[in-house]
């Protein structure tokens, strides 16, 4: 398992050049951390908050 | 400060195991272990009180027994051992060092101290609230600051594991992608993220409010966040038991993932989706408008749904396509009829599985159905539904890799090894009987936390069908059954850490690091496995395929049952 970039003399953005954009995206944690925080956040907990904090008050 | 490079080469796995590593998840795993014992004691005394014949506790040591059994269960027995998981697939299957290992005890700590500290609360016999703690409904505020530092704790361990992926990749001691079983527990790791945020969103208020220094918590505020924090922490154990499985397909079998784009992308529904489940909790709730409770249940779960059904698909796929590669091509079951049933290991998952989809993934999708929900909303078919998902699904799971962990990890041999034979059937099937008559009350309007569904002595009673009170007896008998299964897992686990003989292996070695990057051992069959990538050439499982036919019909057939019965409740003329 040595690093790929020493083997074949190309650098590491070199060899990400040929690596199809999904497995980019999956193989980076941290985007994967911000969509999988922002998009529960947005569409279950804000979304939910907003509703709730429109309900009329009763008199 | 000096680095801990301090690694052995596991003679059974080939894996290459980090001193602090292998520490940190020896004692998050034994932490578990004692919460599961805790929890297990509890989960008897519940069962011996809803079994109407037994009646075993009064009122109030009931609801406090039921709130210690909830937390102990859903949180800390399943969080530690999540958290060995995450050391294991990062630090271990990575091949590189534990990231600030001096945090990770500090974590340890941190969750060690809050699970005490919350049971140190709901012992004292003021904080009977149950595992949900629903505002108004206050507890001594022990009680959150226990939950609050352990889930401080856990998001600092869910860090640590983020940080050992940068090392590894730093360090040069994986190539590509990280391995399947990792991805798996990435996506445990940001579901706790999220998980650990809204508890903190929730629970901080709650504290405060609990010492007087807020004023007001409103109740459905509170259900709607806590909500995110409560069923989205059970969303880490389904990616985290995803995990287990593909790595005891692995290591039993060397199977390699059917489709590594198939598996990860159904891994990338759980990260953007599977968290939004929570809203089924609230169906039943007025406040919150239609258009959020089926956009969040009926459209963005079904796509975790079908991510489950492609783990279901590919796991038990992965495990036909090695052997029939090993010669079990024999109709479509002799790869299934030829696995090693006697390997708890193997049993134990391939359960867990089973349980999982047939009874925790159709009853999820009953009650992510609004209309459905009316039928079984708060009774309890819903603690029958969790007990297939959480106990069967994760809890079964965690038992089968802790044989692996034993002998890997521990470095010791598993004890009576008769009884680790038997034991995920026992557990298994009690459990099973647990759950599916639980589910079978529930549909005949069975409350869930309910003391005495006889209502002896109230005014205003409410007779059950005798069935419902038959059931209510099986259930606690599926629930002895399952206590025995426990108790067997405990005494094995503790007698072979403890007393169990050691396997003699090579000790610590400093690594010598060279341009950063440490050598590589040449890895042995089962640790290569977990290691190793799939590809999307292996798609010859008919059986499984045949399987995943009777799990759709079974779907499809209890799907419609559900909706005739709700007709039949709430006639439409």
């Amino acid at each position: 398992m040595a690093d790929p970039a020493r083997d074949d003399g190309l650098t590491a953005d070199e060899l990400d050049d040929g690596i199809p954009f999904m497995q980019q995206l999956l193989d980076n944690p941290f985007i994967l951390l911000f969509l999988g925080v922002v998009t529960p956040t947005v569409l279950y907990v804000i979304w939910g908050v907003m509703e709730i904090v429109g309900i009329p008050v009763a008199k | 400060m000096a680095i801990n490079r301090m690694f052995r080469t596991c003679p059974m796995t080939g894996l290459r195991v980090h001193e602090s590593a292998e520490a940190l998840i020896k004692a998050n795993a034994v932490a578990a272990v004692v919460f599961l014992l805790l929890g297990g004691i509890l989960a008897l005394l519940v069962a011996l009180t809803r079994w109407q014949a037994v009646h075993l506790l009064p009122p109030d040591w009931f609801y406090l027994v039921l709130t210690g059994h909830g937390l102990d269960m859903l949180v800390f027995w399943i969080i530690f051992f999540e958290i060995a998981v995450l050391y294991f697939a990062s630090s271990i299957l990575l091949g590189c060092r534990l990231a600030a290992p001096r945090l990770a005890w500090f974590a340890f700590f941190l969750m060690l101290a809050g699970g005490i500290i919350n049971n140190y609360a709901v012992f004292r016999g003021d904080s009977s609230v149950m595992f949900t703690s629903y505002a108004p409904m206050g507890a001594h505020p022990t009680f959150y600051l226990g939950l609050i530092l352990f889930a401080v704790g856990a998001l600092i361990a869910c860090f640590v594991f983020f940080g050992t992926l940068v090392v590894g990749k730093a360090e040069h001691t994986y190539n590509g992608s990280v391995p399947l079983v990792t991805f798996g527990a990435v996506t445990a790791a940001i579901i706790a993220v999220f998980t650990i945020a809204t508890g903190a969103i929730i629970l901080i208020p709650t504290f405060l409010w609990s010492v007087g220094l807020v004023d007001h918590i409103d109740s459905l505020m509170y259900r709607t966040v806590w909500w995110a924090f409560g069923h989205s922490s059970q969303q880490i154990n389904v990616a985290a038991h995803v995990s287990v499985w593909y790595a005891v397909a692995a290591i039993v079998f060397g199977a390699k993932p059917m489709s590594e784009k198939v598996s990860r992308g159904a891994f990338l529904l759980y990260i953007l989706f599977l968290q939004l489940a929570s809203a089924h909790h609230l169906l039943a709730d007025p406040g919150l408008t239609s258009n959020w409770k089926i956009f969040n249940t009926s459209y963005a779960m079904y796509l975790a749904v079908l991510a489950s059904m492609v783990h279901g698909l590919t796991v038990p796929g992965s495990i036909e396509v090695a052997q029939r590669r090993k010669g079990y091509t024999k109709g479509l079951f002799e790869w299934l009829r030829k696995a090693p049933w006697g390997n708890p290991v193997f049993s134990g998952m391939f359960m867990s599985l089973l349980g999982f989809g047939f009874l925790g993934g159709i009853s999820g999708v009953i009650m992510g159905t609004e209309q459905l929900n009316l039928i079984i909303h708060n009774t309890i078919y819903v603690p029958g539904h969790f007990h297939a998902t959480v106990v069967i699904g994760t809890t079964l799971a965690f038992m089968a890799v802790t044989y692996f962990v034993i002998p890997a990890i521990f470095r010791r041999e598993v004890s009576f090894p008769k009884i680790a034979q038997w034991q995920p059937y026992v557990f298994g099937i009690g459990m099973t009987m647990l759950a599916v008559f639980m589910m079978g009350a529930g549909t005949l309007g069975v409350p869930r936390r309910h003391w005495d569904i006889t209502f002896a002595g109230n005014a205003l009673g409410y007779e059950f069908p005798g069935t419902a009170h038959l059931m209510m007896g099986l259930m606690g008998i599926g629930g002895v059954i399952a206590v025995v299964g426990g108790a067997m897992y405990l005494l094995v686990v503790v007698h072979s850490v403890f007393l169990g003989r050691r396997i003699e292996t090579p000790g610590f070695q400093r690594v010598r690091v060279v341009e950063g990057m440490a050598p590589i051992p040449v890895p042995q069959p089962a640790g290569a496995a977990p290691q190793a990538h799939g590809g999307a050439q292996a798609w010859g499982a008919p059986g499984t395929f045949a399987l995943a036919m009777v799990f759709l019909v079974s779907f499809v057939l209890y799907y419609f049952i559900n909706w005739k019965y709700l007709a039949t409740v709430w006639p439409l003329k």
